[in-house]
């Protein structure tokens, strides 16, 4: 059947983490300021609250499916601006170690937090343009090439690092590795600075003739498919990640929106002005409206998140749903915040209120993860039944 | 907990729509466009797929499966696939059918329901709309008074949807002063009663098969029972709520019927060497408009899940209603474009269906959910 309503403890939850992320608020300003800094891996006030895991742990069969309940956590995390008063044990690099990597990879290197290092400075969405090289030499990959824009580079255990096995093969010869930090070779050569989301950290990295061991190849398969359009096995795996990322990034987006949103809806309850649901086009204030199709958007928003991530949870395909989600996180990550600011005035832009977080955190969600373009190149090829040669 | 889990009769009924909108609506569409005409076989066919009877309790001769919302958003997306207009003509009753079966008296639904249970096509439908350019439903100036045990109507109508075919209409109408909607109430109407008049409409933009009315109501004495919900009266926001979600789930057949058009045409049609669905300002127009149907989709489900909960759903109708207006309209729009001045010929649908989501986002009652 269908339906939207949550249950009792899917909102109790969501309570806890939206009063978690609000208490992380008082550090917010502190490390805008001070980028250089990355977080500690948990602050004082983290004690006060239970993990997200206990929490989840009370749920049942009645609560909504956990992969879809993660999006509406991520999305109330991010409707605040509070810096993690704890850092999760994860990141994207283990979503790719976790679709593509062998068993006992996954035994060995699973508990480690791991980058996800793919972008280099002439190679964003483009992947096959990757420059980085792995060289087989005995039994040990050589690795050599400049990444950029490694979220969660620098606390980090290890990076999982994308690299060509062979230029020539194009796509076919790209695979991800797995290095460990202080491997010899493997420099973190700065912290970048950025416009929002500050607290986390963005690294870049050098590999001078890195030497990581043989079986640091994430999934083992060292063959080179000679259709270059195939992809190495490796690859495709960590492709299909994106479709739980995306929505995943997208929720961040939205969150931010509606972060945004209820900022304005609430200040401007406290001047007297809210929408009236009962009065016609005529009465309603310029405000009013904009209120109405803020909210409406990031619903709509929203709704597509559940909808791809629902159909996660069934086990079905959601390659088109995953990008039509993040298509729509990155349209309200931008047009939420600027309209919500656009209601509130000039003051919303002063350091006195986080509002003006939400435009400058919420609007890398357009960008990472696949830009919006990409996002409408995936689902352009799906319904044209294009390849990637064919639409580019 | 939320779920998108449609049920196998929700499917099954929504895939047996499907094919029947683009098999016998969508090739009639054009012609009914033309002639201003809900053709009679077409209206008995749709009838016969026992859309309108669904939700009617077997007491009252129904079919007596669970009267839902979502179940008509689905039905309603898939005949609003083949043509908006067709959809719109064949399905007015609901908006007389689902407010009774919701908001009805014992005795209203004893009455009225069996009627809607028989072979023969019954037409009934709903009159909101009123001759002012300002018009909104809490602005509305046709009212109901009651003098000694009876309600009298006076005011005037406009595009009632299959007004003039209409045996049955519910009015809505000012019972008790105010600017908000709390003094508005729904009167059960048979068209045949004393001072009601019922002339056609001019003419309209779009949805022109749906055979519009003008109804002017001079002193229209109705019995105390006229009024929906008997004694107490009833919400209108409910009644407001089942005609957005129901407009916003014909927006997203039309929008996905352009959708589908479009894409085809795009790999065909050559333009400085290749098809221009290899450029990516037409590439990523399709792609926004498969992205948005899907949005509009998922919002008018949810609109309709309120319903079916038994809320009011007052406010989640209003935002779907405001995201599938604006949505519904850049696909048809953005649709025609794609065509270029193929599309501005009336030979091909995408100037109707320019037309026709241009009046499904304004005009508020054509279908109920």
């Amino acid at each position: 059947m269908v339906d939207f309503t949550l249950s009792e403890l899917d909102d109790q939850i969501l309570a806890q983490v939206a009063a978690e992320a609000k208490a992380g608020e008082k550090y917010t300003r502190y490390y805008e300021e001070h980028e250089e800094e990355t977080l500690p891996p948990s602050f004082p006030e983290a004690a006060s609250f239970p993990s997200l895991l206990q929490l989840l742990r009370r749920r049942s069969a009645s609560d909504t499916p956990g992969v879809i309940f993660q999006m509406l956590v991520t999305m109330e995390r991010a409707a605040h601006n509070g810096v993690p008063l704890r850092l999760p044990p994860s990141a994207l690099g283990n979503a790719a170690l976790n679709a593509a990597g062998t068993p006992e990879q996954k035994e060995k290197w699973g508990k480690l937090v791991l980058s996800m290092s793919i972008t280099e400075p002439g190679a964003g969405s483009d992947t096959k343009a990757i420059q980085a090289t792995a060289r087989l030499d005995g039994d040990e990959w050589v690795l050599n090439g400049d990444k950029i824009f490694v979220t969660n580079g620098v606390r980090c255990d290890g990076a999982v690092v994308w690299a060509t096995v062979d230029k020539a093969a194009g796509r076919a010869g790209i695979k991800s590795f797995l290095v460990m930090k202080g491997t010899p070779g493997f420099e973190i050569v700065r912290k970048e600075k950025k416009l929002g989301i500050r607290s986390s950290d963005t690294a870049a990295y050098a590999f001078r003739d890195c030497r990581i061991p043989r079986d640091h190849l994430i999934g083992g398969d060292e063959s080179v498919p000679r259709d270059p359009a195939a992809g190495s096995a490796s690859y495709k795996g960590v492709l299909k990640t994106f479709n739980m990322t995306r929505p995943s990034v997208a929720s961040g987006g939205i969150g931010k929106a509606l972060g945004a949103f209820r900022f304005a809806r609430d200040r401007l309850a406290e001047e007297g002005i809210e929408v009236q649901w009962d009065k016609g086009r005529f009465e309603r204030t310029a405000a009013e409206q904009t209120l109405i199709s803020l909210e409406a958007d990031v619903e709509a928003a929203r709704l597509t998140v559940l909808r791809a991530a629902w159909l996660a949870h069934k086990g079905e395909p959601n390659n088109i749903e995953a990008s039509v989600s993040k298509t729509k996180g990155g349209d309200v990550c931008r047009t939420g915040p600027q309209r919500a600011m656009e209601l509130l005035g000039a003051m919303s832009l002063s350091h006195d209120h986080l509002v003006e977080q939400y435009l400058r955190d919420g609007r890398i969600t357009d960008i990472y993860e696949g830009t919006g373009q990409i996002q409408r190149l995936v689902i352009a090829r799906a319904i044209l039944e294009y390849s990637s040669d064919e639409l580019s | 907990m939320i779920s998108f889990e449609l049920t196998d009769d929700q499917i099954q009924s929504r895939d047996m729509l499907l094919q029947f909108a683009k098999e016998e609506i969508a090739p009639r569409a054009r012609d009914a466009d033309e002639t201003r005409q809900m053709p009679e076989d077409l209206l008995q066919a749709i009838w016969d797929l026992g859309v309108v009877s669904l939700a009617i309790p077997e007491t009252y001769g129904g079919s007596g499966a669970s009267r839902s919302a979502v179940t008509n958003a689905l039905m309603f997306e898939a005949l609003g696939y083949g043509c908006a207009g067709l959809a719109s003509a064949a399905l007015s009753s609901t908006m007389f059918v689902n407010p009774l079966i919701d908001l009805g008296t014992e005795e209203q639904k004893q009455a009225l329901l069996p009627q809607f249970c028989g072979r023969e096509p019954r037409i009934a439908t709903l009159a909101l709309h009123e001759s002012a350019m300002t018009f909104d439903p809490a602005r509305m100036s046709t009212r109901a008074e009651q003098r000694g045990g009876d309600w009298v109507i006076t005011g005037t109508k406009r595009l009632v949807t299959m007004g003039m075919r209409a045996d049955h209409i519910l009015v809505l109408a000012r019972s008790a002063p105010g600017t908000d909607l709390s003094g508005i109430d729904a009167f059960l109407v048979p068209t045949a009663t004393p001072g009601l008049k019922v002339t056609p409409e001019s003419g309209m933009m779009g949805l022109t098969c749906a055979h519009f009315a003008r109804l002017d109501f001079d002193e229209v004495i109705l019995p105390s029972a006229a009024r929906l919900g008997g004694e107490a009266g009833t919400d209108v926001r409910r009644i407001l709520a089942m005609l957005r979600t129901g407009g916003a789930a014909l927006s997203v057949g039309l929008s996905r019927a352009v959708t589908d058009f479009a894409i085809p045409y795009a790999k065909e049609r050559v333009a400085f060497g290749e098809p221009i669905a290899k450029k990516q300002a037409i590439a990523f127009m399709l792609a926004e408009m498969h992205v948005e149907c899907d949005a509009m989709r998922w919002m008018a489900w949810k609109a309709a899940a309120e319903l079916d909960a038994g809320e009011q759903a007052h406010k989640t109708a209003i935002l779907t209603q405001d995201y599938a207006n604006r949505h519904a309209l850049k696909v048809a729009d953005d649709g025609l474009q794609i065509f270029g001045g193929h599309g501005y010929i009336r030979d091909l649908p995408l100037e109707m269906w320019l037309r026709n989501a241009r009046s499904l986002t304004l005009h508020e009652a054509l279908v109920a959910a």
